[in-house]
């Protein structure tokens, strides 16, 4: 941890929700690109936490722009850097619903035209500032105030759409694993061209968890191999050591489940199809590191 | 420089005159000219400009509000439906105070597909808080785009500008244009609130109900204010290469007894029919209305007023004539003709005059209506 600077980017004067996971992330984002920075905030919780208006708790300057806009916005504001002979970093910072659900067009025409930028995902698996409703990336099973009975369909997998776009470096993180996530930043901000990261980013008010148990709740979800950690820089992946050891020997499913509310009651239909989605998921990404595929 | 030139090569070539550092350019028949023109301009070293081939309007303007926010040029070209998709966007570059340049080549609004002219997508923006233009000639075309950027930068305004312009009966057709050596007449963009990672500021975060009203005044200001800017940057434009402006362009209008009034190249067929009525003695005259933000003061009183509206609010009217009605107390007959490229002529519009029942409305065509 001693390489993680001291400098804080984020205030104490946050509207963030006890044991916000996503603040959390952003601190740590934040240390690893420095002064130089610049955040593109769609409608997202970081639309909150950030503060309200006149104060900020943000200690670099951060551009709040409409929700399906935020790829789009971060676009015209890395070109027009770029234009001005500067090297600042442009990171947009999205929720789930901003990034797979209505900003995932704008996302893909980033991308595609190698818009110099990091895109950054926190994943709280729903609309979460309005109340957790389902997104997209909500997965199956969950309740939320839209899917009462648990969502019927599966989380959307955002990032083989990410990937159908070959950047040079893209990475999964977790909010439970902050010096990894603070390499992957770091990493990604080396490299020019178009970077994205998603990050789990448990919600103790949105999955019903007690909010001491925000780090317990993202490692178990890692644990479980629920979360693969990864890397794929141009093209090519490297599994993270925390998932390693859970792709071999993963965590019982229960454990990450059982402490959520939004998995309450979850019918042994569905357990069952969320253990072979991550049967397939470990396989899939196993099988793609050896090369076999 | 005298050449030939269509409506959209003409706001294309004062683009690359104002040198923007960003354009995002999305094609929509019939403004498609204007981003391929840049396009080529870019390729070709003559405009050194980032293009941002963006994959939809609403990317079009979300990438010229992020590119304008930190202080540089912006430039954008639409139309119709593309305008309607990127509307949110429309919203936010005014209320951020960001001095985007837009062209917006108008057409009607499907369905059916119609990519003829018509006013009804701009006036679906007429609430946006940018300033609007519309002109009537390919000279115009340029002209007026090149005084967009400095209305728009002037930093009693910082709100965008939308140079509109008829689809196809202007942005296709072809006529003489001169294009000016600018000079100094444009300065480089400066803009006080730029993003500046030495002072960093949180931009557009959430406003509560003491604060949230006091922006939007402050938009209202401005816009009031432009109206003392445009007339500066109209004059100076005159001064400098010769050529008048103002908020509307009278035709015989001094000792009219009936006045029409349209807008873009509406505007200029009714001076034909305008020279027609005198032959016949009768003393009318035209008023192009080329502001429709900020709307101007409009002296008609103690006349006829027939306006032609290129669009229509349903269920309430035409928005020019009611604007009209409202900003220059008089009670026009509204004509409603040109939707989705009607052919209307001078002769139609001679006979507006002729057949006018002031305070009526009728649909140019339509014999149903009572």
């Amino acid at each position: 941890m001693s390489t993680i600077p001291e400098e804080e980017y984020i205030v104490k004067c946050t509207s963030a929700c006890a044991g916000c996971s996503s603040s959390l992330c952003l601190r740590y984002v934040l240390k690893a690109a420095g002064p130089d920075s610049v955040l593109v905030v769609p409608a997202c919780c970081t639309s909150v936490i950030q503060g309200i208006y006149p104060g900020t708790a943000m200690n670099v300057p951060v551009y709040n722009i409409a929700f399906a806009a935020a790829a789009a916005c971060a676009s015209g504001m890395s070109e027009a850097f770029r234009a001005l002979g500067r090297k600042t970093n442009v990171i947009a910072y999205a929720g789930d619903g901003g990034t797979a659900d209505i900003g995932v067009q704008a996302l893909s025409g980033a991308l595609e035209r190698g818009t110099d930028f990091l895109y950054i995902c926190y994943d709280n698996e729903a609309y979460g500032n309005t109340g957790m409703q389902r997104s997209g990336a909500t997965p199956l099973g969950a309740r939320t105030t839209t899917t009462p009975g648990g969502k019927p369909t599966a989380k959307k997998d955002l990032d083989r759409i990410v990937e159908a776009h070959n950047p040079p470096y893209m990475a999964t993180a977790c909010s439970a694993y902050p010096l990894d996530l603070y390499k992957k930043v770091k990493k990604a901000l080396s490299i020019p061209g178009p970077k994205f990261i998603h990050i789990l980013a448990p919600c103790p008010p949105g999955w019903r968890y007690p909010t001491e148990k925000t780090v317990e709740m993202g490692k178990l979800a890692v644990k479980t191999g629920t979360w693969i950690l990864y890397e794929r820089e141009y093209g090519r992946l490297t599994i993270n050591g925390p998932s390693k050891t859970a792709m071999r020997r993963p965590a019982p499913l229960e454990d990450y489940i059982k402490g959520q509310g939004r998995f309450k009651n979850l019918s042994p239909e569905i357990l069952d199809r969320m253990r072979q989605q991550i049967e397939r998921n470990v396989q899939r990404l196993a099988r793609e590191e050896a090369g076999a595929c | 420089m005298l050449t030939i030139a269509t409506g959209n090569k003409a706001v294309a070539a004062a683009v690359k005159a104002a040198r923007p550092g960003v354009v995002a350019a999305y094609p929509i028949t019939p403004q498609t000219e204007i981003v391929e023109q840049i396009a080529e301009y870019v390729t070709d070293g003559d405009l050194e400009s980032r293009y941002i081939p963006v994959e939809s309007e609403h990317s079009a303007m979300a990438a010229c509000i992020g590119a304008s926010v930190t202080g540089v040029r912006t430039f954008t070209a639409t139309s119709s439906h593309g305008l309607l998709y990127m509307h949110e966007m429309v919203h936010w570059a005014a209320g951020a105070r960001l001095p985007v340049v837009m062209a917006n080549v108008n057409r009607a609004l499907g369905p059916g597909w119609n990519t003829w002219a018509e006013h009804t997508d701009a006036f679906s923006q007429r609430d946006t808080g940018w300033l609007q233009v519309f002109v009537g000639t390919v000279q115009e075309a340029y002209d007026a785009t090149l005084m967009a950027f400095k209305i728009a930068e002037d930093e009693r305004v910082l709100l965008p500008v939308m140079v509109n312009l008829d689809g196809f009966s202007l942005s296709h057709i072809t006529q003489a244009l001169d294009t000016v050596d600018i000079g100094d007449f444009l300065p480089p963009c400066h803009l006080p609130h730029a993003i500046d990672t030495e002072n960093p500021l949180g931009y557009g975060p959430m406003t509560g109900p003491a604060d949230y009203f006091r922006f939007r005044w402050d938009i209202e200001r401005s816009m009031r204010d432009a109206r003392g800017v445009i007339a500066e940057v109209e004059g100076e434009f005159c001064e400098r290469f010769g050529r008048s402006y103002g908020p509307t362009e009278d035709y015989r209008c001094e000792d009219a007894d009936v006045v029409v009034v349209a807008m873009g190249t509406l505007g200029k067929e009714a001076e034909v029919a305008i020279d027609r009525l005198r032959d016949e003695g009768i003393k009318a005259g035209s008023m192009r209305l080329r502001w429709f933000r900020p709307f101007p003061d409009l002296d008609l009183a103690g006349r006829d007023v027939v306006v032609i509206d290129r669009d229509y609010s349903f269920g309430f009217g035409g928005v020019v004539a009611h604007s009209i009605r409202s900003k220059a107390g008089v009670s026009p007959y509204s004509v409603i003709a040109g939707l989705g490229g009607q052919e209307v002529t001078y002769n139609d519009i001679a006979d507006f005059v002729r057949d006018r029942c002031p305070g009526e409305e009728t649909w140019f065509g339509v014999n149903d209506h009572v």
